[in-house]
């Protein structure tokens, strides 16, 4: 890399921290929405109610089978039409990268939950717990260990489906990224900092997912 | 609103092709996915020193990092050296770099699943560590791992989507394309929604199936 590039960057660094910003938001809002709707998801999920699992189980297959930016763009194309609604893109990709980070972090939730042994269930009963204090005080607790690492992994395929959104128009890093080299033409130099900046993000992330895994589970 | 079925229908050769294209292109990366997931895992198994290191690299490189970014990466960056690449051959050297990451791990955990003790009698039977991989840790090794070789197909089969955005005519391109041509987004919605379920939700199914399966047919563990 030369110095002309170093200025390049340098100069562009205001552009890119701005398209950065949206990446983060649209990253840390749906983490969020899908952490705390994901407790709930998962936890419904190992209901007795066949009629509420039946529902959910359809909000999941549908939400795994088809593709991410399909739905990305169903929802931004299709909202205006179907409903009236027009939601602005940055809205659209958090309401879209939302509602498949819930399925995704339910079934981490619900895994763990149904990975602990029965004995713990059937004490918290035994002592008078009602079933959201035994949820609340004894399986989620206990369960934290085995949701953390691929609870972390979902974050890191989170962060890196944000790139998605360009597709629809919001101007995240990518987007910055594509303005700069209208603007320069330096395309090579442009998107390695765009790689970069993702393995930035997403390999700590992994990284931690994988010591926390061979710390708490050694034997997988 | 009401659909007009008779638009459809006249559009419906075209999602097909898009369909067709769709695991042309996924059905390329997948084999040649596989091969790099093989091959690597050989390397790491094998020990083979600075190609095991370079390995490592390009898994967390693969895995760390969005398709977009990798596909725009060698669609738009590498014609400023002079490499000019079809949307096609990009689409399937992309996937291929984001699915032999994806593919090493599942062959490389495949292989260290079977279990140490057939390690060790097999080198106390005097096998080479090839030998050893050929006919004692590879059978059983892929057998462990065919659900999770089977998801992540599915997963590269999704992720076809992405080379839309590099003119690729598969199901969603076709869709845009149309909607941008003809302004018909409530037909075409439809469509590509159907068409993607009518792919994807018996291959999940049957990934349910295939694991539930397997799960039950392993011993040893």
């Amino acid at each position: 890399m030369g110095s002309s590039d170093i200025d390049l960057l340098l100069q562009s660094l205001p552009q890119l921290g701005r398209g950065a910003l949206y990446t983060a938001g649209i990253a840390l809002s749906s983490i969020a929405f899908s952490a705390a709707g994901g407790l709930v998801y998962g936890a419904l999920r190992t209901s007795r109610l066949p009629l509420l699992r039946f529902a959910l189980r359809t909000y999941l297959e549908l939400f795994r089978a088809v593709p991410i930016l399909v739905w990305l763009f169903f929802f931004f194309f299709g909202l205006p039409i179907f409903f009236g609604l027009n939601i602005p893109s940055f809205q659209c990709a958090v309401l879209v990268l939302s509602l498949w980070g819930i399925t995704e972090m339910g079934e981490v939730v619900r895994g763990a939950l149904q990975s602990l042994p029965k004995g713990q269930r059937e004490a918290g009963r035994a002592i008078g717990l009602s079933e959201r204090q035994l949820l609340m005080y004894v399986l989620l607790p206990a369960a934290v260990r085995r949701m953390l690492p691929p609870g972390i992994n979902v974050c890191t395929r989170l962060i890196k489906t944000t790139s998605l959104t360009v597709l629809i128009g919001v101007t995240e890093a990518i987007k910055a990224g594509q303005q700069i080299i209208e603007r320069t033409g330096e395309s090579l130099l442009i998107y390695s900092a765009l790689f970069l900046f993702y393995f930035v993000l997403c390999y700590p992330l992994s990284a931690l997912s994988r010591r926390l895994e061979l710390r708490w589970n050694p034997q997988g | 609103m009401t659909i007009d079925t008779a638009y459809m229908l006249e559009k419906l050769p075209a999602f097909w092709k898009g369909a067709a294209v769709t695991f042309q292109v996924a059905g390329a990366a997948i084999l040649l996915s596989t091969a790099a997931g093989l091959l690597n895992a050989a390397i790491l198994f094998f020990r083979i020193p600075v190609l095991r290191q370079a390995v490592r690299v390009y898994v967390e490189a693969a895995r760390n990092t969005p398709l977009l970014i990798q596909l725009f990466f060698l669609y738009f960056a590498l014609p400023s050296v002079g490499i000019r690449l079809s949307g096609y051959v990009t689409a399937v050297a992309a996937m291929t770099f984001l699915g032999g990451g994806y593919l090493t791990e599942v062959i490389r955990s495949g292989v260290e699943a079977v279990s140490k003790g057939q390690m060790e009698s097999g080198l106390a039977l005097g096998l080479s560590r090839r030998q050893l991989l050929r006919h004692v840790v590879l059978p059983q090794a892929m057998r462990i791992t065919i659900p999770a070789l089977f998801s992540n197909y599915i997963f590269l089969l999704k992720e076809t989507t992405v080379a839309s955005a590099v003119a690729v005519p598969e199901i969603l391109y076709t869709t845009t394309n149309f909607i941008a041509l003809e302004y018909r987004t409530y037909e075409m919605l439809l469509m590509m929604t159907v068409l993607y379920l009518l792919i994807f939700l018996p291959l999940s199914f049957l990934l349910d199936w295939v694991e539930r399966r397997l799960r039950h047919g392993q011993f040893g563990h």
